[in-house]
């Protein structure tokens, strides 16, 4: 029985044998458009720039650290640099990632839908990203900000100008930048709840969503709920700085220590909101290159919920040596410990998946593997900064630098990449070259592991984060850590090549490139504005390989060694032969 | 709420249900991504529910931060206090109370499809909004000439305070920050609130609503019942205990 059943509908005045891309022309039938796909695509560039610059101030960072004592820029250029590579990683790369851009293309079409459920809300999402974009521009123009991305106070809201002792830079609009992105964020879970809810095909129920659907439902409500929390804590600190209110700022009765409790009520499940859908991508790419069903699937399903549930019971994490007291640092740590079961859980179902799955090896399973790896480094490496006594040892050292690193670089960012060249066909109608693509992906795994692996060292060893000096016995290691970050860029730049080519000159891509059951894959690449020729009718779960019809799987799929590729081939010979 | 009662029958559409084209598979007010009218009502109502629950987040930081502050300086919080208009405050209470039962009432009538006691209704509720407002304003500029203001620009002028009071602590200001930022968020909510009741207003004259459409009236109603919610929690907290 096939997945995909039809209706008798048509979509009148849609062509759907013309590609979204090509389904209306001009610059303003983009910047216009309420095209789920196009919105996704804007995005997608849009954090790729944002990606591409928080990089450069990545790599300018770790040059300054080559060596002792200055070696490219001074003291307080290097205070920017940071803040600012946390910046623009976190506010403006790393939480519209997946969701916004890739989610916004894939979700709808993963739900049988023609578009989100508020395709006007969500283009002003991307408009919004943009406004508050502008005013991070304008900060950096006016020479950014030193704070960290944090924005702790007294440091952010005590200003010189007013008398204060803190950052002269341009705190309010940068606070004021992520405050409006922010809402970017919001109206984007607003509506994939929606979407979710109610925009399902008939016969997709909730027991087959696909697992990126789950944890972008997982993440959706991360960003409903946590966001607003945020948006109201840099308000009250841009109203700080500017009014001197007196909560946060000691000097006028406030309390620092309240700020960073309101910061990290949103921060930290922030981190769900970056590495959940993350973890969506991974389920996908390991069912489709296992070819088989994930092992555990309401598990796997269930711990995105779980995990954002969790996110936001353990903020006081960030505070053990801040200044809480000593038993609801006992609470915190005990909870924090709970996080680690979820992420088990995911672990393990994606391992037992791949035992004994059918797997190929291609450019998005890297990464999905790479994430595997690197993920429960990272994890692993927070249970010890969970840990009280360990946590006063380790608390702002580069171990902390390099835990988060391997969770946001070695988890999300694998995701981002894995779910870039499993979707790409999809996205762009072409085909990128494989080897090139395995490249890249070599050259970003070593280097990244250079990078961060050395790092754990030098903060166990107790060189603090964000110093702009340090001793004699830690030069080598920074100096590998540099040269590592190097690699790490030369990676990036090979697959940046490597798409773009494939843009000019790549093949044209098959509907069904990696032989995945999954909806997404049931219509053409690119696909038309509408999404689907025919209105899809689920009668099978997107898993179920067992149930998929060899027309469904290996249309396109030409991989040599799978026989069945082989006789699908044969099968139409002799169809045609035949006729 | 009595909106759960009448919903959008998805007859509305069925005649032409089974067409998928942009205007030709049912009413012109059905868009080209949804199958059914009924669709399009739940999915309108629940975005509306999940927006709610972000803003009631985003003024639980100001609750805490009151919460907190309250309970590190209750002395100044409660000489702070008697400088607040509570009749100007009770007063604006009973227009937002007064104001959520017009709107409640208008989508009762949008359901029933009266257009023209819809409209009535809503001019009502967004007459009680600019009223609210006015009221406000009064308000503000009393603070205002008493140099009753947020942090480092707090300067009271005794002339201006009132009479018999407990005297103000040197930190009060942190008092009229607290006070200032909860009123003026929601004060803005106010505006917006009447920016949308008016579009919600414009649509029913232009006859765009009937029994079958009324989900815009529904859910800037959900959005209204929400400004009233808060300043029933502002209005004892700031200025009665």
């Amino acid at each position: 029985m096939a997945a995909i059943t039809t209706t008798p509908g048509h979509h009148d005045e849609v062509d759907p044998n013309v590609s979204y891309l090509k389904s209306t022309r001009g610059i303003m039938s983009w910047l216009t458009t309420l095209d789920h796909k196009r919105i996704g695509v804007m995005y997608l560039i849009s954090v790729s720039v944002a990606f591409a610059l928080g990089g450069v101030f990545a790599l300018l960072v770790r040059l300054e650290l080559f060596s002792r004592g200055r070696t490219i820029m001074d003291a307080d250029t290097y205070n920017r640099m940071f803040s600012l590579h946390g910046v623009v990683m976190v506010f403006l790369f790393i939480i519209p990632s997946i969701p916004a851009a890739m989610g916004n293309i894939i979700l709808p079409i993963q739900l049988g839908a023609k578009d989100v459920a508020f395709p006007r809300l969500n283009l002003l999402s991307l408009y919004v990203y943009i406004f508050g974009a502008c005013f991070g521009i304008y900060s950096m123009i006016n020479g950014g900000v030193d704070t960290g991305w944090t924005f702790y106070t007294p440091y952010s809201s005590s200003d010189p100008a007013h008398g204060g002792v803190g950052s002269p830079s341009a705190v309010i609009p940068m606070t004021l930048a992520a405050f409006i992105m922010g809402f970017s964020s919001i109206l984007t879970g607003v509506n994939f709840i929606a979407t979710i809810h109610k925009m399902r095909a008939p016969g997709l129920t909730w027991r087959r969503l696909t697992l990126f659907t789950w944890s972008l439902y997982a993440t959706s409500i991360i960003q409903v709920l946590a966001t607003p929390v945020l948006a109201i804590t840099l308000l009250l600190l841009t109203m700080e700085r500017f009014l001197g209110l007196g909560i946060f700022d000691p000097r006028l009765g406030g309390d620092p220590v309240l700020f960073q409790h309101f910061f990290w009520f949103y921060s930290h499940p922030a981190v769900y909101i970056m590495i959940v859908p993350g973890m969506g991508i991974v389920s996908e790419l390991i069912a489709t290159f296992s070819r088989r069903e994930p092992v555990g699937y309401m598990a796997i399903a269930m711990s995105s919920l779980g995990l954002a549930l969790l996110g936001f019971l353990v903020w006081g994490h960030h505070l053990f040596v801040a200044g809480m007291s000593e038993y609801a640092t006992m609470v915190f740590s005990a909870l924090t410990f709970l996080v680690a079961i979820p992420s088990g859980v995911k672990i393990f179902n994606w391992v037992a998946t791949l035992y004994k799955g059918s797997i190929s090896l291609q450019s998005p399973m890297l990464w999905a593997l790479s994430f595997l790896f690197l993920f429960t480094i990272g994890g692993l490496t927070g249970l010890f900064l969970g840990m009280l006594a360990v946590d006063v040892h380790l608390h702002d050292t580069y171990f902390v630098v390099a835990h988060f690193h391997y969770v946001m670089v070695g988890g999300t960012v694998m995701g981002f990449f894995g779910g870039l060249h499993y979707w790409w066909p999809k996205f762009t109608g072409k085909m990128y070259e494989e080897g090139l693509a395995k490249v890249g992906w070599f050259f970003v795994f070593i280097g990244f592991n250079v990078t961060f692996l050395t790092q754990f060292v030098l903060g166990s060893r107790g060189m603090p984060r964000r110093y702009y000096d340090y001793l004699p016995k830690f030069e080598q290691l920074h100096q590998i850590s540099t040269v590592g970050s190097w690699v790490l860029g030369v990676g990036f730049i090979i697959i940046l090549i490597n798409l773009a080519r494939s843009l000019i000159g790549g093949k044209p891509a098959p509907r069904n490139p990696w032989g995945s059951a999954a909806l997404e894959w049931m219509t053409p690449s690119p696909p038309p504005l509408y999404n689907f020729v025919k209105d899809p009718v689920l009668t099978r779960g997107q898993y179920d390989y067992q149930l998929a019809t060899d027309d469904e799987l290996y249309e396109g799929y030409d991989d040599p060694l799978f026989p069945n590729a082989k006789m699908i081939a044969a099968k139409r010979a002799a169809e045609g032969a035949g006729e | 709420m009595s909106t759960d009662v009448v919903t959008p029958e998805p007859a509305a559409g069925g005649a032409h249900g089974a067409g998928h084209g942009v205007g030709h598979h049912g009413p012109k007010w059905l868009a080209h991504h949804f199958e059914t009218p009924t669709q399009q009502f739940d999915a309108a109502k629940l975005g509306m529910w999940a927006f709610l629950a972000q803003e009631l987040l985003f003024f639980s930081g100001l609750f805490v931060a009151y919460g907190v502050y309250r309970n590190w300086y209750p002395e100044m919080f409660k000489a702070a206090a008697h400088q607040l208009n509570k009749e100007m405050g009770a007063t604006n209470t009973v227009v937002l109370l007064f104001s959520s039962l017009t709107i409640a009432l208008a989508v009762r009538s949008a359901q029933v499809g009266n257009r023209k006691l819809t409209g009535r209704l809503i001019l009502t509720t967004i007459a009680c909004a600019c009223m609210f407002l006015v009221i406000k304003f009064f308000e503000y500029k009393h603070k205002f000439e008493g140099g009753l203001l947020p942090g480092r620009f707090f300067h009271p002028h005794a002339e201006h305070l009132v009479h018999g009071a407990p005297a103000l602590p040197e930190n009060t200001g942190t008092f009229f920050g607290i006070y200032f930022m909860m009123t003026g968020v929601h004060g803005v909510h106010v505006l917006i609130g009447i920016g949308v009741l008016v579009w919600i207003w414009i649509r029913n004259n232009r006859g765009d609503f009937s029994k079958e459409y009324f989900t815009p009236v529904d859910i800037v109603a959900l959005y209204w019942h929400l400004v009233d919610l808060v300043w029933i929690y502002l209005f004892p907290l700031l200025y009665l205990i």
